[in-house]
């Protein structure tokens, strides 16, 4: 075991144990998994318990009478719990579930942008938004009148506060949606920051927390979020689930997004009237055995607990930004001072797709392409970058071959 | 490695660091352009003469850059009805990984069989140019 290994904050070779898929070889090479910003492997407690949960414990919540219906409901209720306590909200009652971040996104554009918000109000988003944070805003401007502006980063991708400022100084806007850390540059924002300036200046917060949550213990009420939204694939937990996170009050002032079986509290012909929230936002039959898949990823993470992972991931980063400084004509993108495990490079006489191609040959997998966030690759001046990110189960040993993939590509392509 | 010298073999990485159809016309009867959403590749043709001569603007991988180099080259002197046959058997050639005779150099392309996700950045100049041609061809028709 190497020095970088042994100080690692954890056991990292009986976390890889955890994950079965970090067994798999691909193209006859060992898998060197460093796309995990896309979407995370799932350890075995999360396969575990969706298995058990249709095995052991399976029906339709909320509805039945019955034993089975009964237990299930203990358990899918039993994660917004969880979820509530993972992100230090109030209450239970302020945990939507929802498919992912982007529909939670959509939840509040649709259902509090088009009550809350009149024609004439503005909401504020960044240059450095995933296009979930970017389209359903300007649907809503479309559709309902409010104005989209868009506050400027720095060249070294973190919030232009100026920006912001400028953006605000009319006192028309009323919804300040930004990432909490940004997908392709791996830049966090400061959160509890950006709430007080938007609470100052009589506007909302909604947090894009997709990557975030991964990396941070989040606290939404420390930060005085209004809405945090994040989903579950990220987080080591299934694909088809995420949460809204949003104070009782709005909540309680939302009008359905979805309408159907579940969020209602009485129907007629003539006239429905709703559920309180959080079943007011949940129709139809939800995500059973994903939402129970959840709970064990909370209780995965939680039981490695934050710190560790803050400390592991920390190293990984100061790692990789090292190796791949070293290696000529390798650009990073984006130089931010509060930065995590999410790194987008271009190479002076490779594509993107070339660099991604030729890794995977190699067994290494990263991400090629604007990373769903065209507006910031146009910032950048670029048409598309190679991204690597990091997780739980990430070893330096990967990091360095993926640095040797790159100096082989640099070979290849070289001038 | 070998797999990778397949892909990246020399024609492929010489046309696509140093393009021979590359720069665009000053006089041309039609132009077209191709966009690759998934990536941001882009490229913009400029024909003349029913695409018998044709230029590039490519901005993309070596894959996009190489196939639009190499089918300028292919194309040239050709009439519509050759290449849209050429076109054919690039893309059948594509598809199976078999080198076809009739396609020439083309048939460098042929390791991109293997690689589904790219497949795109190859065809992408041709369909940029039949959709040129087709609007040539309604223009004129």
């Amino acid at each position: 075991m190497s020095a970088a290994l042994k100080s690692m904050p954890f056991d990292i070779a009986k976390i890889r144990e955890d994950f079965p898929i970090l067994e798999r070889q691909v193209h006859g090479k060992k898998l060197v998994f460093l796309d995990s910003a896309a979407s995370a492997q799932k350890p075995r407690a999360v396969i575990d318990a969706m298995v058990h949960a249709m095995e052991a414990q399976y029906a339709n919540v909320h509805r039945g009478l019955h034993y089975m219906s009964e237990k299930t409901s203990d358990a899918y209720e039993a994660v917004r719990d969880k979820v509530a306590s993972f992100l230090n909200a109030a209450s239970r009652e302020e945990i939507v579930f929802t498919r992912n971040a982007t529909e939670a996104i959509n939840l509040v554009a649709y259902s509090y942008g088009r009550s809350a918000l009149r024609p004439g109000d503005a909401v504020v988003i960044s240059e450095m938004e995933h296009h979930a944070n970017l389209v359903p805003w300007q649907i809503l401007r479309d559709q309902h009148g409010v104005e989209l502006r868009v506050a400027k980063i720095t060249d070294a991708g973190e919030l232009d506060f100026a920006s912001l400022e400028e953006q605000f100084a009319d006192g028309k806007v009323k919804l300040l949606a930004v990432t909490h850390m940004s997908n392709v540059l791996g830049s966090y924002t400061p959160a509890e920051r950006l709430a007080s300036f938007a609470h100052e200046r009589g506007a909302k917060i909604l947090l894009d927390g997709a990557q975030a949550v991964v990396h941070r213990r989040i606290d939404v009420q420390a930060i005085d979020a209004d809405f945090y939204v994040f989903s579950g694939h990220k987080l080591y937990g299934p694909t088809g689930i995420g949460v809204l996170y949003a104070k009782a009050e709005l909540l309680e002032a939302m009008p359905p997004f979805l309408a159907g079986g579940d969020m209602i509290a009485s129907v007629s012909f003539a006239k429905s009237s709703w559920a309180k929230p959080p079943a007011r936002f949940e129709a139809g039959t939800p995500a059973i055995i994903e939402t129970i898949g959840l709970g064990a990823a909370i209780d995965y993470v939680q039981a490695i607990g934050f710190d560790a992972i803050a400390e592991h991931e920390r190293f990984l980063t100061d790692h990789a930004l090292a190796v791949l400084s070293e290696i000529e004509g390798l650009n990073i993108l984006g130089r931010a001072q509060d930065r995590g495990g999410v790194i987008s490079f271009t190479m002076s006489h490779a594509h993107a797709h070339d660099i991604a191609t030729l890794l995977d040959r190699q067994g290494i997998a990263v991400r090629a392409g604007h990373h769903c966030a065209e507006p910031l690759m146009g910032r950048l001046g670029v048409s598309s970058t190679a991204r690597a990110s990091f997780g739980l189960y990430t070893l330096p040993e990967e990091i360095d071959a993926l640095g040797a993939g790159l100096n082989r590509i640099k070979q290849i392509f070289g001038a | 490695m070998t797999d990778i010298a397949e892909l990246y073999q020399a024609l492929i990485m010489d046309r696509s660091r140093k393009p021979r159809f590359a720069g665009r016309l000053e006089v041309f009867d039609a132009e077209a352009t191709g966009d690759n959403p998934m990536c941001g590749d882009r490229i913009h043709l400029f024909l003349q003469r029913d695409g018998a001569k044709v230029l590039h603007e490519s901005r993309g991988c070596a894959i996009m850059t190489a196939s639009a180099d190499l089918m300028a080259e292919a194309v040239a002197n050709k009439s519509p009805k050759e290449i849209q046959s050429l076109h054919e058997a690039f893309e059948d050639m594509l598809k199976t990984g078999k080198p076809d005779p009739a396609l020439g150099d083309l048939n460098a392309l042929s390791g991109v069989s293997e690689y589904r996700s790219r497949i795109r950045c190859a065809t992408l100049p041709w369909s940029a140019l039949a959709e040129a041609l087709k609007e040539e061809q309604q223009k004129n028709g």
